[in-house]
């Protein structure tokens, strides 16, 4: 009978570990563009020993799985206790408050008051997370490629057109595939779009239509591509909303230019190593800017939490300045934090190139225009970008015309309006 | 001992329900025996397939972009209606949901061509490996060795070799100094990569279907026409094929079935581009419900439902074709 119960209760027990929640357990799911998977194991190993009382597991995944399958785990009232996400507004209903669980309200907004807006559901007031880092589109151009073709880097004010114009003589000389690459995401064609004039937000809040000045940088775009000057197949080799990026054929040479934004320099940092000479552009200019669009990834702590008390002591550890400071140093992001910011960072690098990028950003963010800014607090941010990314990749592929493409983005987006509702 | 043991144990249940199985079947008859044996099989069909088929022609009722049922809204026939809304069916940029009906016209072209090509091939295969050529273990092993590869492997293999600086490109370089091709960022090309790398790695499995049928064929009818010096063209359209037609008719609705469901390989290798070229009907569903910002799982949900209709009828077809089969072989 005791040998039953025993049998009984051990069962019980694996049937709920698979399922449940015990206290003190906090699962984390992340993603990594570079080396901050390792750098916050790291920073973990330290917290969970300073509470014993606290396991933390951390669910390393590819950012696809966090854009794709994380909402749909929400919806379901599953999903992690803690997760590493760039969509912050549309899925701010399921991030939980943590203000009646931190150690020091007033911190929180002090140091991270700022990004706080890009993760609350529009009109609260809640502390859902931090910014582990703040990023900003921009370009890097292959200077070793520059240089052998015996053509002049573009000065910081270059338009679109210069770059291109200049990056389709080093890609000749060079021989390379195509001059410059951009990759396939509307986040990344938004910060063109904008320098270009284009405005998305209508005076109601809600998606204006696309306007003139949008519609000329998707042209110009489309017209790079045709031309082969511009990389083809990033924009062609999906379909949908899928994000692909250049960075790869960056790092192998295969294009002069590439437009992508400060979260790469790590990636570039271990993967290009001293094979070339590489810099940070920052954004090329439009007729009405020279802006790249801010952004990043926020920590978020998730309302269907079992462990509240918990999440907050973790999330607490994170965003505290000692560790936020390390976080940036080791990972080369740019951090959100504004004591760790006042107080000067020490990237954790000798790589040159690396360390004049990272400067090179951190100008580039004091041109970022006002209307870019916006953008990531924003709710109908990532409708807009779907349904961009999506029909400019059908003109690229030859399915539709620039003046159909134009008709069906606006139709997408007053559809997605529509269904939200 | 073990199964001197386990006989005990069963006689032992067999026992225990015995009486009460006798006095049921006393009470109900032989069909409610038949009914009570199918219980445990009618219960995992409906658990696993009838009740979230419901489920999901519910969801193909509503409207709005949450998951939960009691979150969204009755939206009736709506989702059907726009998909069927439509200037041109033939033309997709005329449809309210254009993307619908260009997965709709790639999906039938792929089927068309896939199977035609995989029946063909599958056959040719088979007939070459029944016969006694040199290492034949080791060719039938080859053959299927794909079968055996988790599909995002296969379609990932192929999309090393087939991008712009893949092996293909390598090897028509290094060997006829070719300029490099972008196989999966031409509409054609990237369009038939999908369905050759499809046939790649199914292709074993139909073959050894066909395989076994050839092997049941038998050998005296072959010696009755050889002595009778019939030539190996009609040996084959008189002899082979007709016998080996049940095969047949089963490699073909199965191939229907599976390429009607293309998705893993092909969304891997090409997900879905250039454009819109290559993205099937399996994927548009993915799209609509889980992949887009904004998700519209009741559009899904209807378009899953429409899918479902053109499986029902293969299957149909399936069941139509073997009754024929079965009814030949009584005759």
């Amino acid at each position: 009978m005791m040998k039953n119960k025993t049998i009984i209760a051990a069962a019980a027990m694996a049937l709920m570990s698979t399922t449940a929640a015990f206290a003190g357990d906090v699962r984390i799911m992340w993603y990594s563009d570079g080396v901050e998977g390792e750098v916050l194991k790291d920073l973990i190993s330290r917290f969970e020993k300073d509470n014993p009382d606290i396991h933390v597991t951390i669910d390393e995944v590819a950012y696809s799985v966090i854009k794709e399958q994380l909402p749909v785990q929400l919806a379901a009232g599953n999903g992690p206790d803690i997760a590493r996400v760039t969509n912050l507004k549309s899925l701010s209903q399921y991030w939980l408050d943590l203000t009646p669980y931190l150690k020091d309200v007033d911190f929180w907004k002090k140091n991270y008051g700022d990004q706080l807006d890009w993760m609350r559901p529009d009109g609260s007031d809640i502390i859902p997370g931090f910014m582990t880092q703040i990023t900003l589109t921009g370009g890097f151009a292959n200077k070793t490629l520059f240089d052998q073709a015996g053509v002049a880097l573009p000065g910081p004010d270059a338009t679109w057109e210069d770059w291109a114009k200049a990056t389709q003589k080093v890609a000749e000389s060079q021989q390379i595939p195509y001059a410059f690459a951009i990759d396939r995401s509307g986040h990344r064609i938004t910060g063109p779009m904008i320098s270009y004039g284009a405005n998305y937000i209508g005076a109601d809040g809600m998606p204006a239509p696309l306007d003139d000045k949008g519609k000329k940088f998707i042209s110009d775009l489309v017209g790079w591509t045709k031309d082969g000057i511009a990389e083809r197949d990033v924009w062609v080799s999906a379909a949908g909303t899928t994000y692909r990026a250049a960075a790869d054929d960056f790092i192998n040479s295969q294009v002069a230019f590439y437009y992508a934004g400060s979260w790469q320099i790590p990636n570039f940092m271990t993967k290009i190593g001293t094979d070339f000479d590489w810099v940070a552009t920052g954004s090329p200019c439009g007729p009405a800017a020279c802006t790249g669009m801010p952004g990043g990834a926020g920590l978020v702590a998730m309302k269907a939490t079992k462990n509240p008390e918990d999440v907050a002591k973790v999330m607490d550890y994170l965003a505290s300045t000692p560790v936020a400071k390390e976080f940036a140093e080791r990972t080369l992001f740019l951090p959100s934090n504004k004591e760790v910011i006042a107080g000067g960072l020490d990237f954790k690098t000798d790589n040159q190139f690396a360390k004049e990028a990272l400067n090179t950003f951190v100008k580039a963010s004091s041109t970022t225009a006002p209307e870019a800014l916006k953008l990531p607090g924003w709710k109908w941010s990532d409708a807009y970008y779907g349904a961009l990314v999506s029909r400019v990749s059908q003109v690229m592929a030859g399915e539709m015309s620039l003046d159909e493409a134009y008709g069906r983005i606006d139709q997408d987006i007053a559809d997605k309006v529509k269904e939200a509702k | 001992m073990a199964s001197g043991l386990t006989m005990a144990v069963v006689e032992r249940i067999m026992g225990i329900i015995d009486i009460p199985l006798r006095r049921w079947q006393k009470a109900t008859g032989q069909t409610g025996m038949a009914s009570f044996f199918l219980l445990p099989n009618m219960a995992v069909f409906g658990v696993f397939v009838l009740i979230p088929f419901v489920i999901n022609f519910i969801y193909s009722m509503t409207g709005g972009a949450q998951i939960f049922l009691d979150e969204r809204r009755y939206v009736g026939m709506q989702q059907y209606r726009e998909i069927f809304s439509c200037g041109n069916y033939l033309d997709p940029n005329s449809c309210v949901q254009d993307g619908f009906w260009t997965a709709v016209q790639n999906t039938a072209l792929f089927v068309v061509l896939q199977v035609i090509l995989l029946i063909v091939l599958s056959l040719v295969t088979a007939l070459i490996l029944n016969r006694e050529i040199i290492g034949r273990s080791f060719w039938r092993a080859v053959f299927f060795f794909p079968v055996l590869l988790s599909p995002v492997v296969t379609g990932l293999i192929w999309r090393w070799i087939l991008q712009r600086q893949g092996l293909l490109n390598f090897i028509l370089y290094e060997w006829f100094g070719a300029e490099p091709f972008n196989w999966l960022t031409d509409r054609t090309t990237a369009f038939m990569a999908t369905i050759g790398v499809t046939i790649w790695a199914h292709m074993g499995f139909y073959t050894l279907i066909l395989l076994a049928g050839l092997q049941a064929i038998p050998k005296d009818l072959y010696e009755a026409a050889q002595m009778d010096g019939t030539s190996r063209s009609r040996v084959f359209w008189r002899i082979t094929l007709p016998l080996l037609m049940p095969n047949l008719i089963v490699v073909l609705v199965l191939a229907l079935i599976r390429a009607v469901q293309v998705f893993d390989e092909a969304f891997v290798l090409t997900g879905g581009g250039p454009g819109t070229s290559t993205m099937y009907i399996v994927q548009y569903i993915y799209e609509m419900g889980f992949a887009s910002e904004l998700r519209n799982p009741g559009l899904a949900a209807a378009a899953s439902i429409l899918m479902g209709a053109v499986l029902v009828v293969l299957t149909l077809m399936q069941m139509a074709a073997s009754r024929r089969n079965e009814k030949k072989g009584e005759r």
